[in-house]
């Protein structure tokens, strides 16, 4: 339906010729913003509703004293639904380790939460399908659980700054409970009008150079540069992911289309993961809380299983 | 009535203030307006998500902004004790 929406929008009422570069550019930007925009209002409206049961306050209880592996795979799941503005990074790391959680389950979560992050789910199921989406939720998970079992073998405890081994945290808080059903429904509305505000400019942005690309530029193109045999395409993609942070919605149709034209799928999950669990923004907030070495540490684990889920997933598909 | 706003000064923690102030002149309260950004303050309040929304010591709001009229609701119920 929205494709015949597409077509008729573009052929019939535009007069665009079908196979035209110009036809093949409007029609993706067409069909895709309306995708992109109809799949972020649902998913983002579900995960802000289940996001008003589990705070990062109850996290925090379940996770208290939890050792081992199980700590570390149940951090990385609350990662995925807890909410996570990077400005909250200081007070639920410190939170945490007040509470006697492990520093490598801390760590599952730190790394799971900004990296398995419902926008950049939402376009990939958009873009790319079920496959490619699972695919991407089940690295993110290992790559959350296996650096924090590192981090937590390596004792690292000494390299977390003193002055957080030193704050009492009150017993105060737990908010939302008590909430009404239709309190929750309030606040996922609100959730998903202010996340679609902040990242609509960056996804339509996005979906004219997609669109863009898929019609003008040629196919062979990227397979030269940047195809499966091109060895020094993922440590490249991680890289320039790194800057990108705040772009996560916006970088995913260019994504699809430089994966359509020829980019290996290994180098297109690197890229989307360094955009979102590297981020400068983050690294400059985690400073306050741990010394450069941990944090060295930490980026270094977290990079090292991103290019090993590129080199891998290049590998197999 | 004594309103602390908690957060490091992010987006989500300026926009709170804002509205908070917005919130107050509308309703014609009156009110002291604090803005606490030092973690180890933050952390007494046992609120791990910012920004959090203080009322006379008490934390009724944390790791959200609330729509204009939750804020107002509840500014209106702590401004009646």
């Amino acid at each position: 339906m929205l494709n015949s929406f597409a077509d008729l929008v573009t052929y019939k009422l535009l007069g665009l010729l079908k196979g035209s570069p110009l036809g093949e550019a409007v029609h993706f930007f067409i069909y895709d913003t309306i995708k992109i925009f109809l799949l972020l209002t649902v998913i983002i409206f579900v995960v802000s509703y289940l996001r008003s049961y589990i705070t990062p306050e109850k996290t925090r209880k379940v996770l208290s004293g939890r050792f081992g592996f199980l700590g570390n795979i149940l951090a990385a799941l609350f990662g995925i639904v807890t909410p996570f503005c990077s400005c909250s990074a200081v007070p639920l790391f410190i939170g945490f380790v007040e509470a006697g959680v492990p520093l490598g389950v801390t760590f599952s979560y730190l790394v799971s939460a900004p990296m398995v992050n419902e926008v950049a789910l939402v376009m990939l199921l958009g873009m790319f399908g079920v496959k490619v989406a699972l695919i991407y939720v089940a690295s993110g998970l290992v790559i959350a659980i296996i650096s924090g079992i590192i981090i937590g073998k390596l004792k690292l405890e000494h390299w977390v700054e003193d002055y957080v081994y030193q704050i009492k945290m009150g017993e105060q808080a737990a908010t939302s409970h008590g909430m009404t059903f239709a309190q929750r429904v309030e606040f996922a509305k609100f959730a998903t009008k202010d996340i679609l505000k902040k990242v609509w400019p960056y996804v339509v942005v996005a979906i004219t150079i997609g669109g863009f690309m898929h019609g003008y530029v040629p196919t062979d193109f990227f397979i030269k540069y940047a195809g499966k045999g091109q060895f020094w395409a993922v440590p490249f993609a991680v890289l320039l992911g790194i800057p990108l942070y705040s772009n996560a919605a916006g970088v995913i149709p260019i994504v699809k289309v430089l994966f359509e034209k020829g980019v290996a799928l290994g180098t297109v999950l690197a890229f989307m993961m360094s955009v979102t669990a590297l981020s400068l923004p983050e690294m400059i907030i985690l400073r306050k809380v741990l010394k450069p070495k941990l944090l060295a540490t930490f980026v270094s684990i977290v990079g090292f299983g991103i290019l090993l889920t590129g080199y891998l997933f290049n590998a197999i598909f | 009535m004594e309103i602390k706003i908690l957060g490091m000064g992010c987006v989500n923690c300026e926009k709170l203030e804002r509205m908070v102030f917005n919130a107050l002149a509308e309703l014609n309260i009156d009110a002291c307006v604090q803005k606490v950004q030092d973690i180890p303050e933050i952390m007494k309040y046992g609120v791990m998500s910012t920004p959090g929304l203080v009322i006379n010591e008490k934390v009724v709001l944390s790791g959200r902004v609330p729509s204009k009229a939750e804020l107002e609701k509840i500014l209106l119920e702590h401004v009646n004790r």
